[in-house]
């Protein structure tokens, strides 16, 4: 179920980045769709009432195994976070210049490119 | 050896904006380019001194799967040196054809960044990792191609980065499905887990394949390339087209449907997507009047090409597409430094205005010419032998209409690039022209060892160098040899 909805969210920002003509709202959609993804990537190490995966010594090592949630998508998911926010920023500064450029955010009125 | 193809661009990509701070004389600018060209001839060397050495390194002595490790087989070796090679002649150009931009030391920073990520792709074994270094080299070529700020250019940028962060998205919810069904993500293992049963990973590999062929800027994704592409500056748009496209949409798609998973499906997917490439392409090529847009559509075109003969996957397929692969890299980088010399002296790229370069201009012309001979496919060059190659490995899988299509694009690729030579180099001399010059001896030579090395790729179709360099290569994209060499 919250695999379906993540992917729901992951269409409703592909959705946002194709078809809306702003490109501060093409930004945004792409942002959607990234969270999507990182959501589902934390999702897929979910354990239900699960612990932090930190092991300290009065822990039984079993015990930690069978409760702790998965760590490695949380490792992957920081990561993914950070190159997403390096894309965005990329994409931020782009739009500023193109709206001092062109004086606007309308992707229909940013046509010098043909083809 | 291995972790140095990252290690060297990443330092360098740091060190020169570093020593851009410290030298406060113009002393840095000679510096500046030095150290760049320094950095790529040493990766070039380094790539030619690991041919026919392959071994897997572990990163930071974590063992695999849960510490990442880096891969060297035929394959990747072979495309290290198609990379550095490239980057090497491109840096050498960059040296004068750079001075009319500001702010130099970003620009060769940014260009080490993206070697960087590039060699880290191909040399990655880890499908998180390959990820991360994909976007390393994608994020510094969206900010190469915006390099001028004019208007176009950012607005291509920006075409460019919408693409670019689909396909990423997409490839990284792939990773996402692989690491819930397998619960790791070295190749290696995953490959293992999968042996049985190949099909058990069907909708991640389609995400893939959206992805990389997003990135690949196969037909129906292609629309940002011929506007990304020509906007860059012209040593850019040679390390884009030449080697970008190949290495973070080619190699990881052909790496993962044939090197790890052995995926039957996607083979008459690409073959698909390759011809209707081509036959796009081709059509829209002829028509085009911007001498660079042109080539970036015969870019398309040749990567139609090249999927179609993986998509074969046949042995001969591989081998074939490798190897036109190699050449395409070579010839393509050489013509858009060939471009970039022309809009150097004359600052047009558009066709009709320039008329009887030739005589002006020796050098450009002379490798201009030869590249076009080898992309359109002219022997004795390497353009030729890759595609006699690629129709002779359809014809052996049975699939002849396969061949008619790879000859149809080489038939117009003929058409459009004999109508550059006609209107840009020769035909009549204009007379804003009369007073032009040969570009200087860095863009030359850079040009020149690129055309050396387009004749010289045409040894490579001799049976004894096929053997040698070839062969492994194509040996590589089987799963079997993939486990034996990581997981010994």
């Amino acid at each position: 179920m919250i695999y379906a909805l993540c992917l729901t969210l992951f269409l409703v920002g592909l959705y946002g980045v194709c078809c809306k003509k702003n490109l501060v709202k093409i930004i945004i959609g792409f942002m959607i769709m990234d969270y999507a993804v990182n959501l589902f990537l934390i999702t897929v190490g979910y354990k239900k009432s699960g612990i932090a995966p930190i092991l300290d010594s009065t822990m039984n090592i079993n015990y930690f195994a069978a409760k702790s949630v998965d760590p490695l998508p949380q490792a992957l998911v920081l990561t993914a976070i950070v190159i997403g926010l390096g894309v965005t920023a990329m994409m931020v500064a782009v739009a500023i210049r193109i709206y001092e450029k062109h004086g606007t955010f309308d992707v229909t009125k940013i046509r010098k490119l043909k083809g | 050896m291995i972790p140095y193809f990252v290690i060297i661009p990443l330092a360098g990509a740091f060190i020169i904006v570093l020593l851009n701070h410290l030298i406060k004389s113009d002393a840095r600018y000679a510096v500046t380019d030095s150290a760049a060209n320094l950095a790529t001839a040493a990766l070039m060397v380094l790539s030619f001194l690991s041919i026919s050495k392959t071994g897997s390194y572990t990163v930071g002595g974590w063992e695999p799967p849960f510490g990442i490790n880096l891969v060297a087989d035929g394959l990747s070796v072979l495309m290290l040196c198609v990379v550095n090679t490239v980057s090497f002649a491109a840096t050498l150009f960059s040296v004068d054809y750079m001075k009319r931009y500001t702010a130099k030391r970003y620009y060769y920073s940014l260009f080490l960044l993206m070697v960087a990520g590039m060699n880290g792709v191909i040399l990655s074994g880890d499908f998180f990792n390959l990820f991360v270094f994909l976007e390393i080299a994608s994020i510094s070529s969206y900010a190469l191609v915006g390099f001028g700020t004019e208007a176009e250019e950012i607005e291509a940028s920006f075409k460019y980065i919408v693409m670019g962060g689909i396909a990423s998205a997409f490839i990284l919810l792939g990773i996402a499905f692989l690491y819930s069904r397998f619960g790791v993500l070295n190749m290696a293992f995953i490959s293992q887990a999968a042996r049985a049963n190949p099909s058990i990973a069907k909708f991640p590999l389609i995400l893939f394949t959206f992805g990389f062929l997003i990135k690949a800027a196969a037909v129906p994704f292609h629309s940002w390339l011929p506007d990304a592409h020509p906007s860059a500056p012209a040593p850019i748009s040679a390390m884009l087209s030449g080697v970008l496209i190949k290495t973070l949409g080619i190699y990881t798609i052909i790496r993962i449907a044939f090197g790890v998973f052995n995926w039957e499906t996607g083979a008459v997917i690409l073959r698909y997507v390759g011809i209707a490439t081509i036959i796009v392409a081709s059509l829209t090529m002829n028509a085009q009047k911007d001498l660079k847009r042109l080539m970036a559509y015969s870019s398309i075109s040749n990567i139609g090409l090249i999927l179609l003969a993986f998509g074969l996957n046949t042995k001969l397929g591989f081998l074939a597409g490798i190897f036109h692969l190699l050449n395409h890299s070579i010839m393509k980088s050489l013509l858009f430094l060939t471009s970039g010399a022309v809009f150097y002296r004359t600052g047009t790229r558009q066709m009709f205005q320039l008329g009887g370069l030739a005589k002006k201009m020796p050098a450009t012309a002379a490798t201009s010419l030869i590249g076009s001979f080898s992309i359109s496919g002219i022997p004795p060059f390497g353009g030729f032998f890759s595609k006699l190659l690629i129709i002779l490995a359809a014809v052996a899988a049975k699939n002849p209409a396969a061949a008619l299509w790879a000859i149809f694009g080489s038939v117009l690729t003929l058409a459009a690039f004999a109508r550059v030579q006609k209107t840009v180099f020769f035909g009549e001399e204009k007379k804003e022209y009369e007073n032009l010059k040969e570009v200087p001896a860095s863009m030359t030579s850079a040009m020149l060892i690129l055309a050396v090395l387009c004749l010289a790729a045409s040894l490579l179709y001799l049976p004894k160098f096929r053997k040698e360099f070839l062969s492994p290569a194509a040996d590589a994209l089987n799963p079997q040899n993939y486990r034996e060499l990581v997981l010994k």
